[in-house]
């Protein structure tokens, strides 16, 4: 009898606070699996953002460094930059990487900086009780947009991936979804692509993962990852948007 | 003749979110309503355990890594 499967290295024993249901606890575990899989938690620095993911330093079981709102980035590419033999990467969710963070995401690709992004998308802002995102659908419910979302008023919602992909130095720009096991074990191996693409130098790299919110959707755990399937990954389609090959 | 699987659950850390039912593809994982764990939730369970094919699946969408999978 052989163990095809057990909690991770990557993670330490803490309970996550996050909601039952909450896609959160499976990107996390992702990103701890490929850490210990390339064997360099012993190496690896990650920055934590501010939002439902705030606590994220206490559950990957590898130096963490938290971050102002958005400044995530900032603060991974002074790290990376005085540690440049070290693994450095930013966990952040759409509120903070999509609206406030808009600068320092955007020039931290521009810069070609040598980082890997994990971006949870679930369309909504979560810890301070589901206002609109700049990710939020449009029709989709929140707090400051009981009517749902319309484009007169804030806009189409914001696609990061197809955003930063037009950017030279986003060496590696992809989008997945954990809706599945099947679409969890993509998204798994496009992390892995991503931190291999900073091990070997070759620029900054992101990966987007479309995520859900159970508690701010108003719906079940299970419910929520229909609703993603049905509305989030028609606008957001998941799949491989930059490799380093197709940069020059 | 078909793979055999073993699952065992930490029950005291599942959240009973459910998630792990819809993942099974020989439907054996379910939520037991009759138990209520330490954090108050019907934590996930498993009927039939000889069923099981030892795929996975249910722990790969766990999100509180509350499963752990044998195969022999």
């Amino acid at each position: 009898m052989s163990v095809v499967f057990q909690k991770t290295k990557g993670l330490t024993d803490k309970q996550t606070h996050y909601c039952p249901g909450c896609t959160h606890g499976i990107i996390h575990r992702l990103v701890a699996e490929v850490l210990e899989e390339l064997d360099v938690l012993g190496e690896t620095i990650g920055v934590a953002p501010v939002g439902c993911s705030v606590l994220a330093y206490e559950y990957f079981n590898c130096d963490m460094q938290e971050a102002s709102h958005g400044r995530a980035p900032a603060v991974a590419t002074g790290i990376k930059r005085v540690h440049p033999d070290k693994v450095v990467f930013t966990y952040q969710g759409d509120g903070d990487l999509a609206s406030i963070g808009t600068a320092e995401i955007v020039h931290v690709a521009h810069r070609g900086e040598k980082i890997t992004t994990i971006f949870v998308n679930n369309a909504i802002y979560g810890m301070t009780g589901g206002q609109m995102a700049p990710t939020t659908l449009i029709g989709q419910k929140a707090t400051t947009a009981p009517l749902g979302r319309t484009v007169e008023h804030s806009g189409m919602p914001l696609q990061v991936s197809e955003m930063l992909s037009t950017i030279h130095g986003a060496a590696f720009v992809e989008r997945v979804s954990v809706d599945s096991p099947a679409n969890i074990r993509k998204a798994k191996k496009a992390i892995k692509e991503a931190f291999e693409c900073q091990l070997a130098g070759k620029g900054f790299s992101i990966v987007e993962v479309l995520s859900t919110c159970p508690t701010n959707w108003g719906l079940t755990p299970i419910d929520a990852l229909k609703w993603l399937q049905d509305n989030l990954i028609p606008y957001y389609p998941v799949g491989n948007f930059r490799r380093p090959e197709e940069v020059k | 003749m078909a793979a055999k699987g073993k699952v065992t659950f930490n029950e005291d850390i599942c959240k009973g979110c459910g998630l792990c039912t819809t993942a099974c593809p020989v439907k054996i994982v379910t939520l037991d309503t009759k138990k209520i764990n330490v954090k108050g939730y019907h934590p996930a369970t498993v009927i039939e355990v000889e069923k099981c094919i030892g795929c996975a699946n249910c722990a790969m969408i766990c999100p509180d890594s509350v499963i752990t999978v044998e195969r022999f």
